[in-house]
């Protein structure tokens, strides 16, 4: 289809959907003025059935854990697939000494950029730790904190050791990591069946609210999504850097 | 609503369209970047501190670096032999 | 005023499809793609936002006190980094493209399958 035609029927029905999205908010409750029964019972329960100070997380890994559980697969299969799909070309290419590639990165990088970058790797961990640990209290979870421990896996390699990424992810400590996440989540979730209860159960004991030990299963579903966000991200960087390092040392 | 939130909202709905304008792919993951930024100050005062966070990692760090990786793949691919 | 947010998210939608539509490059598709995803944050959260309501983080304030709907909180919080996972499989699917074809125009791309 030429670009001409693409834009002619383009046109007319974006106009059709605008004038249908226009009409459906014009019935959608006013901005401010939310009515939805489940939320609102929500706000009013939530610490006390579950001990859970941030109720988000409540509903995440709790009161909706089932779809939670479907976006962390999606999340696993698209990891998985994006690894193979860039995979796939590394055995097209001409196999290069990757070593000798980082070695000349190395110097590339500024003196102070490198340092600065590798005295953030450490703080940027215990950041991503804490945001993970505390899910069920404050803002912040499993899935916030594994992007921000991924980030940790960018900051090494900013600071211009690559190598270092090569020997950490070693490709199967990663993807070992990105595994067990999201087994880890499922396993709690079949957890609930073990004791006789429903799937995804809140089977263990509440707590009291605001400690670091509370609402029972949502700290540990943190931790599980958290290993798996952190993983699954970490490689999918680590599979872009080695495609585009690869091209410009063969190119 | 607020007058804070009406800016956002108005800053949300710019960048949206600066982002898809920007047609030079290199450039436009810089432009994205910062739409990430703008939704995330949207949604802390939408009081959705917990998304805010996550948009933070997402659309800062995350997405952009995996857009440059990426072009930067197809551009030495582009320079050599195609 | 009461509709804005929505016609913001409304017009993210509808910016975001035009760009796909008269993209020329896979990787601005791919971000054009995001924007789209985007504007379902700003819908999601829009609908559930309560004038004056806070935060639903009890940690520091009173229970009893009006919160904001934690349930599209909480589908928009994992939505946004799974669609990042899912923003780099499309990228990846780019860079095969450049790969076996030698281009990422989508219009040279059709016309190369005939």
């Amino acid at each position: 289809m030429s670009r001409r035609a693409r834009l002619a029927l383009f046109l007319p029905a974006a106009l059709v959907l605008a004038v249908g999205l226009l009409w459906s908010f014009a019935d959608l409750p006013p901005f401010g003025h939310y009515s939805g029964i489940y939320g609102i019972v929500l706000g009013h329960v939530a610490v006390a059935q579950r001990e859970a100070t941030n109720v988000v997380s409540a509903v995440t890994f709790d009161y909706r854990g089932v779809d939670t559980l479907g976006e962390e697969f999606i999340l696993f299969a698209a990891a998985v697939g994006s690894a193979i799909l860039l995979r796939a070309q590394r055995g097209e290419d001409a196999a290069g000494a990757a070593a000798e590639r980082s070695d000349r990165r190395a110097d590339v990088v500024a003196r102070p950029v490198r340092a600065l970058g590798a005295a953030l790797v450490a703080p940027t961990i215990v950041l991503g730790a804490y945001i993970i640990a505390h899910g069920q209290l404050t803002p912040g979870g499993g899935f916030q904190g594994g992007v921000i421990l991924a980030s940790a896996a960018v900051l090494v390699y900013a600071s211009g050791q690559y190598l270092a990424v090569r020997v950490v992810r070693g490709v199967a400590p990663i993807e070992i990591a990105d595994a067990l996440g999201a087994a880890g989540f499922a396993l709690i979730a079949v957890g609930g069946l073990v004791f006789g209860l429903a799937a995804l159960h809140n089977f263990l004991g509440y707590g009291i609210s605001g400690s670091l030990f509370s609402a029972g299963i949502i700290p540990l579903a943190n931790v599980a999504v958290g290993v798996e966000v952190a993983g699954g991200v970490t490689l999918i960087v680590a599979e872009f850097l080695d495609q585009a390092l690869m091209r410009r040392r063969s190119g | 609503m607020t007058a804070l939130q009406a800016t956002a909202l108005a800053l949300v709905a710019l960048g949206g369209t600066g982002v898809v304008i920007t047609r030079e792919p290199l450039r436009q993951a810089m432009v994205a970047g910062v739409f990430g930024i703008l939704l995330a100050v949207l949604f802390f005062l939408f009081q959705a501190p917990d998304v805010a966070l996550s948009q933070i990692g997402v659309g800062s760090v995350a997405l952009p670096l995996m857009i440059l990786l990426a072009l930067s793949r197809i551009h030495t691919d582009e320079d050599g032999d195609g | 005023m009461s509709v804005f947010p929505y016609i913001v998210a409304g017009w993210l939608l509808l910016v975001g499809l035009w760009g796909i539509v008269t993209s020329r490059h896979l990787v601005h598709l791919v971000i054009c793609l995001s924007v789209m995803q985007s504007s379902t944050y700003v819908l999601l959260l829009a609908v559930g936002y309560r004038h004056g309501a806070k935060a639903p983080i009890f940690a520091d304030i009173p229970s009893g006190t009006q919160v904001v709907d934690p349930v599209v909180q909480a589908l928009t919080l994992t939505d946004v980094v799974v669609e990042a996972t899912v923003a780099a499989l499309l990228l990846a699917l780019a860079v095969q493209a450049q790969k076996r074809f030698g281009t990422v125009d989508p219009d040279e791309l059709g016309a190369l399958r005939g």
